[in-house]
């Protein structure tokens, strides 16, 4: 391995290095930990370790100062990641999460803005329960979170589901076999026998990761113009299928976006991936571990903040980058071949493809929870009870129930009907193309609120959109509750990024497609001024636009912001 | 009981004038006139008519004829569970000494059984425990006593003072026993016996005075120079108030918060109260008595069913103190609790058959469910019409009687400070929603700055080892954990180096662990060595501290081979119960001993003070 000879260029190895290296493989104490009944939380090693099997710990701060003076510990907590390539669901393992959730979690699931579920609410006894009933539905939680390739994204694509079949495989495949090799997991959660000295044992070697895995988490979609729902630019790499004559014949390769970045450090930014060239199709998997390995030998693992891969990529240029790959792999990457994308948004509604039907749900904010009045949770469950296709969750935190049969759509469309579920149709396509993470209460890195206050916000933005008339208009609105930006706030036409509790950074300008990002507009303000802010702008849009003009490329070409080129000058 | 020729020691006719007397005296004023009769009757000795009884003061009228000059020995024993019992115990004995008496005073089960064959003046304090039996420290003695190897007790003079409450079956069963066995093994009453309900504090001195008068017949001649003496030094100790149950201290509420995260089914609450100037010494195992005042919502209520002016003035106490109906009912008379001697006070003011019959019934258990979960509303709603003055009716009502809590705190770790772990009590009964007197008040009526009446209660039955390497095995259930705070308090301040063991249970570890943080970090340094927690409903099966016990059977044998002093407290039906059971068990398993050698085993541990429980 090489990557000891670059760590000296960095600075001595952050704490979470040591914490890896110490860790067997990612076992540390997690076992003992969970079998400590005096607290529900464990210590902050562990939670770390604990991310590379899909979990992260958290607490309810809402609850946090309160149970403080009741002498209590705070409410500490498990989310749970699952893995799921390209986010395909079977109706049973749908039922297994909803059981999950409702008889271990906080009685709703999170679709991510990853396609995948979250639990929430898990509690530390609960866990190995949660873990082998997941284990049961033939899903896991492996490398969900973590230093490591994290959750496959794929295209939905409703509309070709044959073709959808094949390019979800090699999602499915990639997944698979960036897996890590530990056996850790498998002893943790699943009860498997132990591996006794795992340092030594063939089974417990990582022959790609090494025994320190990556500096920082990596992240990959694969993406099918013309839609671009996956944000193709946003990942670590990114995959863009391309089809000649109906048929895949392999991949564009994108290296080098993220959108995480730390407030007031300039060092950090969100980045968009480049496209470097092309592979075919069964080439991905070697291109994806050739790219991994170079990102484990000559990424950042001093300074965490810096440690992703886009910095790797922005520190050693593209050129370098490419000519590592190649020398890696032993051949060359192809030319890149033309591609167009038209959006990053979902398709609501009914949508025929390849002979079945599918219907994308308008999911808000990806919360599955039943209310009062809308008995969503339940709904889908009955549902899943009969349905014969499979679900897949969207990039965009909605839910479609595809691979409908003619025969069963009546069945599905009668209990659609019964519990009001909707494809949000009736709401504006502001509030269509919104996204929220997590934050308050749970996530321990939220700064502000985010899935919990968008909607509320959205109701006051609707006001003006009817006043300026562009109900109907699609524009992309992203609230992040921090600016480790899981909602993808750097794609964002307008995004938001908590800074304090009710205090946002505004952001404007990325395009439509996902393929430029935003440049900050206000700092650190409050509901208020947000909407004195927008206001203005957002009645100019209805008066001014071009046709056809989006509102990101509006407020470029009307001056209010810069436009980005690069990460390289998101702060300039 | 209808007295006859036969049976009692009357003439017909007195037998008859008795007869139709007594059913129509209350419980009180049959105590008092036992007493007045018992009184009057030692203080003029001889000049008696009545030939039985003068034959049971014979002993008495020879046995002073011949030690005017000589002091007797008073052994004063007590068996005591809440600490009620020991701490009167103590009070007549400092008396005592006052004037001059020799006293031994113990714990029964300190006393050496067959000494009691020595015994000249034997005073007997003794409370009841669940259903009739005695309390855990008079246990070896009772069986003594009643048990074929007692001696004869020709010699000996005695007096019984039981403590009870009235509202259990078996009211002040101990002591009535002890009462009847002691003469049967041929003692003589010094006094009449009387049975206290929880306001014990009055028949209590009463008692006292009258057993007082007795032995001071005896030697009435010796004292009077130096009592003047005794009592000038009294006076000097007086100068600093003394704070005591007749005397509680206004302690000040420094926070009262709920220990119950959100979602808990239950509310425990923590009070911090300041004691600063109060004088107070508590040990870790002590209680603090609280006395409460009723829910102003209830005695207005109650207030407004009878028709009462609340500003009408009544007596509150035998002094014939006047306090305005309102208050008196709000901080001085019990209006919560129904027992059967209320309810047949309550029948002679009512016209309403209804509740005579509920009283005479054959079925006792009629009686008792009617008792259960109603207060004097709903007696006064299903019983009327009342044709009574508020004087009347309060002249039924027992007092307030005070809540004991095992204290939370140490006074070393925290000096001036009391800490209490009060369970807010709230249930629906006969379509009302009832809350606990106390812990209501404390739940619902009590913020920081007010102020509530308090007194200590020493519990010598629940104290950490002298040896502070001693180990100690913890038990407790919910808000059984309050003295285990102290104890940790208390050997963290005094560095006390034996291990210590809590087992601990409640029902969900989210909302009710309680004083979790404080447990962690006394584990993470040491002041306490293991910690096993069991939460009954956060799984399909419930899970109590039993099982957990069960589980690290061989360690806590260890454990008590190794000496460690084992503590149980909190709820005895549903707890301290099962928590012996298992102990049996783990001694039977872990000990190769059948059930009888483990029985002894407990036994024996219990006479060594190894085995402590504040159970209630």
């Amino acid at each position: 391995m090489t990557n000891k000879a670059h760590t000296h260029l960095h600075g001595p190895p952050s704490d979470m290095e040591k914490i890896k290296d110490e860790s067997n493989y990612l076992r540390g104490s997690i076992a003992e930990n969970f079998a400590d009944r005096i607290t529900a939380g464990i210590p902050d090693e562990d939670t770390k370790l604990l991310k590379f099997h899909g979990s992260y710990q958290q607490d309810d701060r809402d609850l946090r100062n309160e149970r403080k003076q009741q002498k209590l510990e705070p409410a500490y907590q498990y989310m749970v990641r699952v893995r799921l390539p390209g986010g395909v669901a079977t109706p049973d393992q749908w039922l297994t999460m909803d059981n999950l959730a409702n008889n271990y979690g906080n009685g709703t699931l999170k679709l991510t803005t990853r396609q995948t579920f979250q639990l929430h609410g898990v509690l530390k006894w609960n866990m190995k329960k949660s873990m082998q009933k997941i284990n049961a539905a033939l899903l896991d939680t492996i490398a969900a979170c973590g230093d490591v390739n994290r959750n496959v994204m794929c295209n939905v694509n409703p509309d070709q589901s044959d073709f959808h079949a094949e390019v979800y495989g090699w999602a499915q495949k990639l997944s698979e076999e960036l897996l890590p090799k530990t056996k850790a997991y498998h002893e943790i959660w699943l009860d498997e026998e132990k591996v006794l000295d795992s340092r030594d044992s063939e089974g417990d070697r990582e022959p790609m990761y090494g025994p320190l895995y990556l500096p920082r988490k990596f992240k990959i979609g694969i993406a099918v113009p013309p839609s671009n729902d996956v944000d193709i630019f946003s990942h670590d790499l990114g995959f863009i299928a391309i089809m000649e004559e109906g048929k895949l014949i392999g991949f564009n390769v994108a290296v080098g976006g993220g959108m995480g970045m730390t407030h007031g450090d300039t060092n950090t930014y969100p980045q968009l991936s480049r496209v470097i060239g092309f592979c075919s199709v069964d080439q991905i998997v070697e291109v994806a571990e050739k790219v991994i390995t170079i990102q484990r030998d000559y990424g950042n693992r001093s300074d965490r903040k810096n440690a992703r891969f886009k910095y790797t990529i922005d520190r050693y240029g593209v050129e370098w980058f490419l000519q590592e790959l190649q020398a890696r792999l032993g051949w060359d990457l192809g030319e890149a071949k033309p591609y167009h994308f038209e959006n990053n948004g979902d398709r609501y509604g009914w949508i025929k493809g390849s002979g079945k039907w599918h219907l994308n749900l308008f999911i808000q904010n990806g919360r599955i929870k039943d209310s009062e009045d809308y008995p969503l949770m339940t709904g889908i469950r009955e549902i899943a009870k009969i349905h014969t296709g499979d679900f897949r969750l969207t990039p965009n935190q909605n839910l479609i129930i595809a691979n409908v049969t003619e025969e069963m759509k009546p069945a599905i469309v009668e209990l659609v009907t019964k519990y009001g579920l909707t494809d949000g149709k009736q709401n504006s396509a502001l509030r269509r193309n919104s996204m929220a993470c997590v934050a308050f209460p749970t996530c321990g890195l939220a700064m502000a609120e985010s899935e919990r206050y968008l909607p509320e916000l959205l109701d006051k933005i609707e006001n003006i959109l009817d006043e300026a008339g562009i109900r109907d208009e699609d524009i992309i609105i992203r609230m992040s509750g921090c600016p480790n930006g899981c909602s993808r706030p750097g794609l964002g036409e307008i995004a938001f990024i908590g800074k304090a509790p009710g205090k946002y950074n505004m952001y404007l300008g990325a395009g439509f497609t996902g393929d430029r990002l935003n440049k900050l507009y206000r700092e650190n303000i409050g509901e208020e001024e947000i909407l004195e802010t927008l206001k203005p702008i957002l009645l100019q849009y209805g008066k001014r636009r071009q046709e056809n003009e989006h509102f990101g490329d509006y407020v470029v070409r009307a001056g209010y912001v810069e436009e980005v080129t690069s990460g390289l000058n998101f702060h300039s | 009981m209808q007295f006859q020729v036969m049976n009692s020691p009357f003439k017909q006719e007195q037998a008859d004038l008795l007869n139709q007397v007594l059913p129509s005296m209350t419980e009180n004023q049959k105590i008092w006139l036992s007493g007045y009769l018992a009184n009057s009757q030692v203080s003029s000795t001889t000049a008696t008519a009545d030939p039985v009884i003068e034959n049971v003061l014979q002993t008495e009228a020879s046995t002073q004829a011949g030690v005017q000059n000589a002091t007797r020995e008073v052994t004063i024993l007590f068996g005591s569970h809440t600490g009620n019992c020991e701490a009167l115990a103590g009070e007549i004995s400092e008396k005592l000494k006052q004037q001059d008496y020799k006293v031994t005073l113990s714990v029964m089960d300190d006393f050496k059984p067959k000494a009691i064959k020595k015994v000249q003046d034997l005073l007997i304090l003794t409370s009841t425990h669940g259903d009739g039996d005695p309390p855990d420290n008079a246990m070896a003695f009772y069986d003594f006593i009643h048990s074929k190897r007692a001696p004869a007790l020709d010699d000996l003079r005695y007096s019984v003072l039981s403590l009870g409450d009235s509202s259990y079956e078996f009211f002040c069963q101990t002591g009535k026993e002890f009462d009847e066995r002691l003469e049967e093994l041929g003692g003589k009453r010094i006094y009449p016996r009387i049975d206290c309900d929880l306001d014990f504090e009055e028949p209590a001195e009463e008692w006292f005075d009258g057993v007082l008068a007795t032995l001071n017949n005896a030697k009435q001649v010796s004292v009077e120079g130096r009592n003047d003496v005794q009592q000038d030094q009294t006076d000097k100790v007086m100068n600093k108030p003394m704070y005591s149950r007749t005397n509680p201290f206004k302690a000040e509420i420094l926070e009262n918060l709920n220990l119950n995260g959100r979602g808990s089914n239950k509310e425990n609450r923590h009070l911090e109260l300041d004691l600063e100037g109060a004088n107070l010494e508590f040990e870790p195992g002590d209680s603090l008595g609280i006395f409460p005042e009723n829910d102003p919502s209830l005695v207005a209520k109650l207030i407004e069913e009878m028709e009462w002016n609340p500003e009408e003035h009544v007596p509150v106490n035998k002094q014939g103190e006047l306090r305005p109906l309102r208050d008196a009912l709000t901080s001085i008379f019990d209006i919560t609790g129904l027992t059967k001697p209320l309810l047949e006070k309550a029948a002679q003011l009512t016209a309403n058959k209804e509740l005579n019959k509920l009283i005479i019934s054959e079925q006792q258990e009629e009686l008792k469910a009617y008792l259960y979960g109603r207060d004097l509303i709903d007696l006064v709603q299903d019983f009327g019409p009342w044709n009574v003055t508020a004087e009347e009716f309060t002249g039924i009502l027992r007092k307030i009687p005070p809540r004991l809590y095992s204290i939370a705190s140490s006074l070393k770790a925290n000096p001036d400070e009391v800490h209490l772990t009060i369970g807010a009590l709230r249930y629906d009964a006969h379509g009302r929603k009832r809350t606990g007197v106390c812990s209501g008040q404390c739940a619902e009526r009590s913020q920081p700055g007010d102020a509530l009446p308090v007194f200590i209660q020493h519990n010598s039955n629940f104290k950490l080892p002298e040896n502070p390497d001693t180990p100690v095995i913890m038990i407790g259930a919910g808000t059984g954990i309050a003295p285990y705070r102290a104890f940790l308090e208390e050997r963290e301040e005094t560095g006390a180096g034996g291990e210590a063991w809590l087992f601990f249970g409640d029902q969900h570890f989210v909302t009710d662990f309680l004083y979790q943080v404080e447990w962690q970090k006394w584990l993470s340094e040491g002041v306490l060595t293991r910690m096993d927690v069991a939460f009954s409903r956060d799984t399909s099966e419930k899970v109590y501290v039993q099982h957990r016990m069960r589980e690290k059977s061989h360690d806590l044998y260890q454990w008590l081979q190794a000496g460690a002093v084992i503590y149980v407290c909190g709820d005895e039906k549903y707890m301290a119960k099962d928590v012996e059971a298992v102990l049996l068990t783990i001694l039977q398993q872990e000990g190769n001993m059948n059930k009888e050698e483990a029985e002894t085993y407990l036994t024996e541990l219990r006479k060594q003070k190894r085995y402590q429980r504040d159970v209630y």
